[in-house]
């Protein structure tokens, strides 16, 4: 049985050989509202973390703060060791490294697909049109969306978006994928085509850091599940099955129950 | 309605019409650039400028252009400053546009929600890459409808130019009328000018605006 312990939750003391991502004591706060405190999380390659807790406990926070689009106002995240801070000089290549995907997709609407998709690859990375669009053909082709690319976002149900959303994403080969409530403001029926990409690319070996309401999906993908209130991690587990059935602490085991409908 | 008579006038309103096309343009021309400087120093949110330019919006888009005009042409040579009619009748123009301009720019840059520079941020895309790519084209298309409405309210704002003495069309009309009395000849022979000049405008704004939303959003 895994200890855990406060003092223990979060810190990975094992190898760090590949660890992707360290957050060491991490705190956030916003017009003196504490958001996240004293957070700890260390993420090695191919793992796929999923985060959980109720609304407004910082779980997107979370994932905005890694991306750096949220300041911090304590402790440290580093990618492959390095700092990854707003005001850093090197932070549009730390982006880089780290895809993320939104709620709300947010693709460019004044861009076709194909060219959603490949602004950041020639853009930012300078990388020829043709290879550029010749990966992200393949990329588009493995979510069942390349006989799209010249339409326009608006001409997209919300499942085929966010699928186009993650491809934008992929392109530009990040080391670790943000997924924040990807499937939040889709129709119920658009979840599945979703969450089936995201679970490829985790049989295929993606690094993920995923914040869901979708539970049934948390537990099949998680390598680690993270329970998340008030700002600090409460449970953290690698047995996903063991999490969803008899979470440990009394507020996960409330949380968990909020989705039973017995 | 007597035909010769127009037929008459007609040099006189089409020189009219080319002073008033030439000092509306540089107007519209001002306009722009100081719409555009307004924005730039809203957006980078400089100090002192940025409440500067609430001041001048907010001075210059709640008085008529009328008295603005005054002011510049009467008022300013009392205090040593002197410029003549076709200048002040531009930079009239351009400082009574620049404020409507600015505010144009403003609401279609808050069109564009803020998620979408993240987007472009989280790519990588630095604060520049992403207004250039993502922020600006979206912006420019939202606020065409407007700009294009300012410009023909700027061209029509030409009228009030007769007060300082600038030889438009409003003041060619006025001068005939007051000299031989053709009312009806002079009044249609105006609207006809204001038309010739403006429709043309609104054409190509609509047609613009239809191109670039089609280029932007397919559509």
């Amino acid at each position: 049985m895994a200890d855990f312990s406060p003092e223990r939750v979060g810190i990975v003391t094992e190898s760090t050989g590949n660890e992707v991502l360290r957050i060491e004591h991490l705190h956030k706060e916003f017009e003196g509202n504490v958001i996240l405190k004293d957070l700890n999380l260390t993420v090695r390659k191919g793992e796929v973390i999923v985060v959980i807790g109720p609304s407004g406990c910082g779980k997107s926070t979370l994932l905005r703060c890694v991306n750096a689009l949220e300041d911090i106002q304590g402790g440290q995240i580093l990618l492959d060791g390095r700092p990854v801070h707003s005001g850093a000089k090197d932070i549009t290549l730390m982006r880089q490294k780290i895809g993320m995907v939104f709620q709300s997709y947010d693709l460019f609407p004044h861009k076709t697909i194909i060219q959603n998709v490949t602004l950041a690859p020639c853009k930012v990375q300078k990388r020829p049109r043709a290879e550029a669009e010749q990966e992200a053909l393949e990329l588009l082709e493995r979510v069942g969306l390349a006989d799209r690319r010249d339409d326009y976002p608006r001409q997209l149900s919300g499942g085929q978006k966010q699928r186009v959303a993650i491809v934008r994403a992929l392109c530009m080969h990040p080391e670790i994928l943000l997924l924040d409530e990807i499937t939040a403001a889709l129709d119920p029926e658009m979840v599945h085509e979703v969450l089936d990409v995201v679970l490829s690319l985790a049989r295929s070996g993606s690094t993920m850091l995923i914040v869901t309401h979708e539970m049934a999906f948390a537990r099949a993908i998680a390598d680690r599940v993270l329970f998340i209130d008030e700002g600090e991690i409460v449970e953290e587990s690698t047995d996903p099955k063991e999490f969803f059935t008899k979470p440990e602490t009394p507020r996960a085991q409330a949380f968990l129950k909020t989705f039973d409908y017995e | 309605m007597d035909i010769e008579v127009i037929r008459s006038y007609i040099p006189l309103y089409r020189d009219a019409l080319l002073l008033t096309l030439r000092i509306g343009w540089q107007g519209v021309l001002w306009a722009f650039v100081i719409g555009l400087v307004c924005t730039l120093i809203r957006q980078l949110r400089i100090p002192v400028l940025r409440q500067l330019v609430t001041v001048y919006v907010e001075l210059f888009r709640n008085t008529p252009l009328l008295v603005q005009l005054f002011f510049m042409y009467f008022a300013l040579p009392k205090i040593g400053i002197r410029i003549s009619a076709e200048v002040c009748g531009s930079l009239g123009l351009g400082l009574l546009g620049g404020a409507y301009m600015a505010e144009t720019f403003r609401s279609g840059l808050d069109n564009i929600a803020p998620i979408q520079e993240e987007s472009a941020l989280s790519l990588g895309m630095s604060y520049l890459q992403a207004f250039r790519y993502v922020i600006l084209p979206q912006a420019v298309t939202a606020s065409m409808p407007g700009i294009v409405a300012n410009v023909i309210f700027l061209l029509k704002e030409t009228s009030v130019f007769s007060v300082i003495s600038l030889m438009d069309l409003m003041f060619t009309a006025k001068d005939l009328i007051g000299m031989y009395a053709k009312t009806i000849e002079c009044l249609t022979l105006l609207v006809v000018f204001y038309l010739i000049m403006l429709l043309p405008v609104s054409l190509l704004g609509s047609l613009l605006e239809r191109r670039m939303r089609r280029a932007e959003f397919g559509n």
